[in-house]
């Protein structure tokens, strides 16, 4: 009797996608409040913002583009390779997807004490003698790269969590909607940054 | 025995369309950079938003399987959607046209 009562387990994939889905939707609402912010100023000092952000790199933001959306595609085809019973690559896949949120995070770290060794960082003498709109400009690039850079390094546990689920079976290919919701959470990142981009470094 | 499980619905999408999606972004990635070299003007927005919005599309439908979901999963997302443009509109209200 145990036993067919511990084979029976009851589980609702729809009803475990749905709940990431809605979770994705407070995310989109946090982000949006930002995004709302940073239009009224850019609204308000549409020539302080395009001056500010000749600061930027664009070549740095363009080549994090490409590995968030490279890393997206690694995570999406982990999904498939799991499906077909492709342990090993799927964990490939995952671990490619690590290296490449470490890239971006590095490449932030680098792009960060840039701007902090030029003397921009929030409440600099450099950055206070600045017009009002490039002061904004700096705190929101600050506060919103800096959330998003956050969910990477969530994202990045998420992820790596997911992996050694695949190790321990937790996740195989009769169940394997834990590594679908880690993955609905790194496209949520990465769309975020679809976003960040060009309203931060292709506005100069 | 039997199968006590729910049975899945989920769509397998093969390596080959996550890789012409992928190129897609990166070619989109391309243009608004592209668009951006070029001084457009007033459209350096809208045309950085419009590919934006088509990068997003393509994350949300194939990446996030989104196309392959019950209804009731676009319904959600084109509220939440709706409901962060209505923010952004109402908002608007009070600086532009004033």
């Amino acid at each position: 009797m145990t036993t067919a009562a511990a084979t029976h387990t009851h589980r609702d994939d729809v009803g475990s996608r749905m709940g990431m889905w809605l979770f994705l939707f407070t995310e989109l609402i946090l982000f949006g409040g930002l995004f709302i912010v940073y239009a009224v100023y850019r609204f308000k000092f549409p020539e302080q913002f395009q001056l500010a952000a000749r600061e930027l790199d664009t070549l740095v933001g363009t080549v994090n583009t490409i590995i968030l959306l490279t890393s997206s595609l690694t995570v999406a085809m982990s999904i498939t390779a799991i499906q077909q019973g492709k342990k090993h690559l799927s964990m490939m896949l995952i671990g490619i997807t690590i290296i490449f949120a470490l890239a971006f995070l590095v490449n932030k770290y680098f792009e960060w004490s840039h701007k902090i060794s030029i003397g921009i960082y929030p409440q600099s003498p450099e950055l206070l003698n600045k017009p009002p709109g490039e002061i904004l400009y700096f705190g929101l690039y600050y506060v919103m790269t800096g959330l998003h850079a956050l969910h990477v390094i969530i994202g990045m546990v998420v992820l790596a969590f997911s992996m050694v689920f695949i190790a321990t079976g937790k996740i195989n290919q009769q169940s394997y909607v834990k590594l679908e919701a880690g993955g609905l959470y790194w496209h949520l990142v990465d769309i975020i940054w679809i976003f960040l981009f060009p309203l931060f470094y292709l506005i100069s | 025995m039997s199968q006590p499980e729910e049975q899945h619905t989920q769509h397998s999408i093969s390596y080959g369309r996550y890789i012409l999606i992928w190129l897609g972004l990166l070619a989109f990635t391309g243009i608004t950079v592209t668009l951006a070299g070029i001084d457009l003007g007033r459209w350096v927005i809208i045309t950085s938003l419009v590919i934006a919005s088509v990068k997003s599309l393509l994350v949300l439908n194939i990446f996030m399987h989104l196309k392959f979901e019950d209804k009731m999963f676009k319904i959600f997302a084109l509220v939440a959607v709706a409901t962060l443009t209505i923010f952004i509109t109402l908002t608007f209200f009070d600086y532009a046209f004033y």
